[in-house]
């Protein structure tokens, strides 16, 4: 059970980082006045959020490998589905925080002629920190629940060795309900704190500031 | 294993999977509809004035939000029985779905009643009115259309989840599939199919109820920018 | 267009038959204005006149649609391709942009920096100094425009008047040849203005910078501007020396502006 808890949470860390990383790509590019990365990110959205997550966990584990030939261990397939699938919810909250920052931001920042990486990295960026954080933050204890999914791919996460132990000892009651437990605890209190923490920083070095 | 996509076979499964997609209708359909009323009972329960009852239903729906769907469902599949309560897999899944998205609602109509503006309660005691009166003529129709998006969003939400009712042998798409893999050991077209179908439903129906939105909003009078 | 003398003589800044337009609404009707280098030219006018769009085209955060402006006479919106001329790319915009600054009506500080980071932010990043030097040139403005104490504090901490001394700072650290101001103290309280009139007081008696600025403060237009155009639906209706137009105007427009103006104060 304990190796599951490592599992669970090395998927959850995993799967965050990539969907960070997805979001914020993705994000951009739905500002983008460029037609094709507009709608190429459109389209990366629109998939990801319209099917399912399960659905795309399975083509990712079972179809891709063969498509492509590859072997995917069921690990990555575990935490690249997760990470590309909340990269798409993402990809909308860093999109709509962006553009809660004003326009004038913009502006001012042009007219110091700085490039449009320089502008997006320091001066927009940072102020959408306030807007993204409280949206984030719920996407991430969603994703905590959702890495329970890729005990179907047969990755011994937590929610893998509870079923495991069922089908050893017939306790359901124990030990789905241990597992609920260790659920509830890592999100109210180990990630929800974490991020409320973050949210608190964040306000305090821009929130505030940004009135 | 073959590779290529096999027309073929894609049609000849369609007709199982089309049927699959009805159980995820209904079970999308049933789940929600249990959900409404879950929600406005937890929404009830965390508005009420009665301490303990107050605290218990925000620290139970606390607890359901925090954990996942898919572990509720096997334990209320496999651990009812332990006290005698058999469940088929279907009532099963349609009890852990109404209370999952039981409460997420709760929060969108907790949402939507704090967006009705404190004086609108105000004027309604003012003039006297019954309590009906004031929700079902004042309160409710403002907070109607700010619920809508929400309501809107999970509706969606509750069908893109019900592929995980397969895993406790809720015969719906997902698990059509899962059969016809499992028989035929091709994935490739049971797969992609019912990524297609999901795409084909969720879609259509998302924009209907941004549609839909626009629309209540416009007709409460209550413009949307 | 080439030889030297030419050059020379070349106004600093030069709109050329500069139309802009917003779908069916003409904002820029083919204006012509030259600016000499070292020259103060204010630009006064009805709300909605284009004043606001002549700095943003000039500071080329909106494309104009027909006509050239030209900078020390090498064209800003178009650059030479096989010798004919085309709509600049983003490359040749911000090797040109660079020789402009703006001040704007809301001030557009960066929230989330101090005062200092504010005014260091670009000179080290977009020009390239090292912090200490950027840093000694911010601190040199800043003393110049009173804010050197508040060097610390973050933009949401100063009054208007401040912030907006601050804005004229950050600006003028990016050296620039011509320097916009939009409305600068129209977002301000009735007694701050003063703080922020006399910084720009100082910039053109002593810095003899060229500046372009729209102004509602009549008053201060005719103290310091060695030039003053009067705006009328995206077109110049009249300018000249202060003297001239604040005295004899001698467009009807005009007049009706003047007395308006005069007799809202
Ligand atoms: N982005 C825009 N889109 C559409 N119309 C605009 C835009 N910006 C300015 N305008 C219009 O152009 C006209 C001139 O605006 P502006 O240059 O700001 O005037 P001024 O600064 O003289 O008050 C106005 O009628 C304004 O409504
Ligand atoms: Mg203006």
């Amino acid at each position: 059970m304990f190796n599951g808890i490592g599992i669970t949470i090395a998927q959850m860390l995993c799967s965050t980082a990539l969907a960070i990383i997805i979001s914020l790509i993705f994000g951009l590019m739905r500002l983008s006045s460029n037609r094709l990365i507009l709608g190429i990110a459109t389209v990366y959205i629109e998939f990801f959020r319209g099917t399912s997550l399960l659905i795309q966990l399975y083509w990712i584990y079972y179809v891709l490998p063969l498509l492509i030939n590859i072997s995917l261990e069921a690990f990555y397939a575990g935490f690249i589905a997760l990470g590309l699938n909340f990269g798409a919810y993402g990809a909308e909250i860093v999109r709509g925080s962006i553009q809660a920052v004003p326009r004038q931001q913009w502006e001012a920042a042009k007219s110091l002629n700085m490039s449009p990486i320089l502008l997006m990295r320091r001066i927009i960026i940072p102020q959408t920190f306030p807007h993204l954080l409280p949206p984030f933050s719920n996407l991430l204890v969603e994703l905590l629940k959702a890495t329970a999914l890729v005990s179907l791919i047969s990755v011994t996460d937590l929610f893998f060795m509870s079923k495991v132990f069922n089908q050893t000892y017939w306790m359901s009651l124990q030990v789905f309900g241990t597992a609920l437990i260790i659920y509830y605890i890592l999100a109210r209190f180990f990630l929800t704190p974490f991020l409320r923490w973050l949210e608190i920083l964040a306000a305090r070095k821009v929130g505030k500031l940004i009135g | 294993m073959n590779l290529e996509w096999r027309w073929d076979f894609a049609f000849e499964i369609l007709p199982q999977l089309l049927w699959g997609t009805v159980y995820t209708l209904m079970a999308a359909g049933i789940g929600y509809f249990i959900a409404i009323f879950i929600g406005l009972l937890f929404m009830l329960g965390q508005r009420t004035r009665f301490y303990v009852v107050n605290r218990a239903t925000r620290e139970v729906v606390e607890f359901i939000r925090s954990t996942p769907l898919l572990v509720q469902l096997f334990f209320v599949f496999f651990v009812a029985p332990q006290f005698g309560i058999k469940f088929s897999a279907w009532n099963a899944a349609m009890i852990t779905l109404g209370l999952h998205y039981g409460t997420y609602l709760s929060e969108v109509y907790r949402g939507a009643l704090e967006a009705v503006p404190k004086q609108q309660w105000e004027a309604c005691k003012a003039l006297n009115f019954s309590v009906s009166r004031t929700y079902g003529k004042i309160i409710l129709p403002q907070a109607f259309p700010v619920a809508l998006p929400g309501m809107g969003n999970y509706l969606v939400g509750i069908f893109k989840d019900t592929p995980m009712l397969a895993t406790i042998g809720v015969v719906e798409l997902m698990q059509s599939a899962n059969t016809v893999g499992s028989l035929t050991y091709r994935f490739l077209e049971p797969y992609t199919m019912v990524g297609i179908i999901f795409l084909i439903i969720s879609l259509p129906t998302a924009f209907g109820l941004r549609k839909l939105e626009t629309v209540v909003a416009k007709r409460q009078g209550i413009s949307k920018k | 267009m080439d030889n030297k003398e030419n050059i020379k003589h070349e106004p600093l800044v030069r709109f050329h038959e500069v139309t802009k337009r917003y779908g069916s609404l003409t904002v820029l009707d083919k204006l012509n204005l030259d600016i000499q280098a070292n020259e103060m030219v204010s630009i006064i006018g009805p709300s909605g006149s284009g004043k606001t769009t002549v700095l943003r085209m000039l500071m080329t955060l909106e494309m104009i649609d027909e006509g050239v402006i030209y900078l020390e006479g090498k064209p800003l919106t178009h650059m030479e391709s096989n010798g004919s001329l085309v709509l600049a790319d983003e490359k040749h915009i911000r090797s040109i942009r660079s020789n402009i600054g703006m001040v704007f009506q809301q001030f557009n500080l960066f929230p989330h920096m101090t005062v200092l980071q504010n005014c260091v932010e670009a000179p080290i990043n977009v020009l390239g100094l090292k912090p200490d030097e950027a840093e000694e040139r911010a601190i040199d403005l800043l003393g110049m425009v009173g804010m050197l104490d508040k060097k610390d504090e973050h933009p949401s901490r100063l009054s208007g008047g401040q912030q907006q001394r601050v804005a004229i700072a950050r600006a003028l650290a990016m050296r620039p040849k011509v320097m916009l101001l939009d409305e600068v103290t129209s977002a301000l309280d009735p007694e701050v203005i003063g703080e922020v009139l006399s910084v720009i007081r100082k910039l053109n008696s002593e810095h003899n910078l060229t500046m372009l600025m729209v102004t509602h403060q009549m008053g201060f237009a005719r103290e310091v501007s060695d030039r003053v155009c009067f705006f009328y639906e995206g077109k110049i209706a009249e300018q000249g020396p202060p003297s001239q137009i604040f005295e004899a105007p001698k467009n009807e427009r005009t007049k009706q502006f003047l007395s308006a103006v005069l007799n809202a104060n």
